[in-house]
């Protein structure tokens, strides 16, 4: 039991990442189509740069401020730079072109910083809670309780504000939201500034607990496809739901089977998940219009 | 548009280019990298199958590539199999996995579909990795010499290693690319073009779309297989990175650069990106920045891939 307990938290701790990822998936694909594989390498870039600045002499908050914006800045400029030129085109270009991105952000970033792996101090130190027979590291709060507030802020900035209900407008029928005045170009940089924004806030909460370093982003792109995927794509509601049940998932593979394998459990409940519902858990039932 | 003339053509074209470039080789090195293009050209040629008529996407077809290289390490030492014969299990396993899972993944659409063939390809490559008793790890291990070098020595024809290699994989890109051109005007080809289009559409036109859709599926795979194959067998060498998603995405990438509808398109785009990281070993440290700088400029400037873009323009200049 204890050990259960155990798993359940370190899956939490993990699955609350997927879903900052997942949910920056989510937000993305509503606002362009888009399935940005990016989206990685900003939770990345989210690490990097606080790492760099905190050693740099800047205090923890501000560096983590600071990678925020920088990287919410990179998360517009792919934008403008590589999905506005390529609107329209094919679900391959498209995948191409952000897989490219991503390892574009990925040699740059190795170029500008460098290759080891780097860590800044847990927020609340690092000695562990005892928990009912189990630990939980203080970070991992953090991580969770993070994802949580994310999600809360996403849901109000989503139904009560006037931008929000913008921006779920356009992604339910661009033409439509055009047509009643709302400026859907601009949705959708903001739509990519706060994704990527995500995503580095989400790098900020982990790197104390996984380390970061530039290659870390391809991994963590996968699995928030596929939690979003899971819970059903476009739905923020399923990204967050995917993302605690992978994390949980690869937790109690890798404590009751083994960890060699914890990420092909995932893959295949995936996969049992896409046969029976093939619009993931949440998704939404469409016909093909003809 | 393409009739018989334009397959003979690019098969011609195709046949001059293996057959006279290695004149122009200054050394050994060039029929290796040469040998390595034909390889990942005939893997893309699978793709330009799937993707380019069928109209279906994967990210884990360098999963098929794995189970084929890994057949030609693994039957030789533990089933006594003559190596070509164990490209022909490898392809064979292939066929039978991509027909078993083709079978519920192809009902699946666009970024559906991406991640389940992606979650396929992850499956293989983790095995590969994990199996270290069996595999070797992520450290790899070795493949045995089909002995056909030494067959042509003993018949009094000596060729290097490189040149012996760069004349196999030619020689089957060949017989790859003139299948998948007769597949092309083929009815099956014309069905597969047609549910690329339009499912609905092709279906009321009599298409047994998810029949057409597991045919391109299964032939892809064992283009992705043979090829795996080859790189094992002419490497002497293979590692689990074969199977991983960065080689299914390179696959896809070579096929959308060059042109993913046509078949010369595909050797293009092969080529371009098995030279680009030859070139860039000079400037080592920027090569992932050129390589994803390449992917994206290509697919905003010429979404159509090099070869059709190249094409378009020359016509309109004609026109």
């Amino acid at each position: 039991m204890d050990a259960l307990l155990q798993f359940l938290f370190s899956g939490l701790t993990v699955g609350a990442v997927y879903a900052l990822v997942a949910l920056g998936f989510t937000i993305i694909y509503n606002a362009s189509d888009v399935v940005n594989f990016a989206q990685g390498e900003f939770v990345m870039l989210g690490g990097m740069i606080t790492v760099f600045a905190f050693d740099a002499g800047v205090p923890l908050p501000l560096a983590a401020v600071v990678a925020i914006l920088v990287t919410a800045a990179i998360g517009v400029a792919l934008n403008k730079l590589a999905i506005e030129p390529a609107r329209g085109a094919p679900v391959v270009s498209l995948i191409i072109i952000t897989i490219g991105a991503s390892i574009l952000i990925r040699g740059a970033t190795q170029l500008v910083f460098d290759k080891q792996l780097h860590r800044f101090p847990a927020f609340s130190g690092d000695d562990p809670i005892r928990v009912l027979g189990a630990t939980i590291l203080p970070q991992s709060l953090w991580v969770i309780g993070g994802a949580l507030a994310v999600f809360v802020g996403l849901w109000v900035f989503f139904t009560r504000t006037l931008t929000g209900k913008a921006v779920l407008a356009t992604a339910n029928n661009r033409i439509a939201a055009q047509l009643v005045g709302i400026n859907t170009g601009w949705i959708m940089t903001l739509s990519f500034g706060l994704s990527a924004a995500i995503g580095a806030f989400a790098g900020v909460l982990v790197t104390p607990i996984t380390l970061v370093s530039y290659d870390v982003g391809v991994a963590l792109a996968l699995k928030g496809f596929a939690a979003a995927m899971l819970g059903g794509m476009g739905n923020p509601k399923g990204a967050l739901v995917g993302g605690l049940l992978l994390g949980c998932l690869e937790a109690m593979t890798a404590g009751y089977v083994s960890s060699q394998y914890k990420e092909a459990v995932a893959f295949i409940v995936i996969l049992a998940v896409l046969f029976v519902m093939p619009r993931g858990l949440f998704g939404a039932k469409t016909t093909e219009r003809v | 548009m393409m009739a018989g003339r334009g397959k003979w053509i690019s098969l011609a074209v195709l046949a001059l280019l293996i057959g006279l470039l290695p004149l122009v080789f200054p050394s050994g090195y060039y029929f290796r990298v040469g040998a390595l293009i034909f390889v990942n050209a005939l893997s893309v040629i699978g793709l330009v199958i799937l993707i380019g008529y069928a109209g279906q996407i994967s990210l884990g077809h360098a999963g098929f590539a794995g189970i084929g290289a890994y057949a030609c390490a693994l039957a030789p030492e533990h089933l006594g199999l003559h190596p070509l014969l164990s490209l022909v299990l490898g392809a064979g396993i292939s066929a039978a996995m991509a027909a078993l899972i083709g079978k519920p993944i192809l009902r699946l659409k666009g970024y559906y579909l991406a991640v389940a063939t992606l979650g396929f390809g992850i499956l293989v490559s983790m095995i590969l990795t994990n199996e270290r008793a069996l595999t070797g790890g992520p450290d790899g291990m070795n493949v045995a010499d089909p002995g056909l070098r030494s067959l042509l020595r003993d018949m009094g024809w000596r060729l290097s290693g490189g040149e012996f290699w760069y004349g196999i994989s030619g020689l089957v890109l060949l017989v790859g690319a003139w299948l998948a051109l007769n597949l092309f005007d083929s009815p099956s080809g014309r069905a597969m073009r047609a549910l690329h289009g339009s499912e609905v559409a092709a279906a009321t036109v009599g298409v047994d779309v998810a029949r057409q859709k597991l045919r391109a599926f299964v032939i892809s795979a064992v283009y992705a297989s043979v090829a795996g194959s080859l790189l094992a067998l002419q490497n002497g060498y293979i590692t689990p990175d074969v199977a991983g998603f960065l080689h299914s995405v390179e696959m896809v990438t070579m096929a959308v650069l060059g042109g993913v509808g046509s078949v010369l398109g595909a050797t293009l785009g092969a080529a371009i990106l098995t030279l680009l990281p030859q070139v860039l070993t000079v400037f080592a440290e920027y090569e992932q920045l050129v390589l994803g700088l390449v992917m994206v400029l290509v697919m905003i400037f010429l979404p159509q891939g090099l070869l059709p873009s190249i094409a378009r323009r020359l016509k309109g200049r004609d026109a």
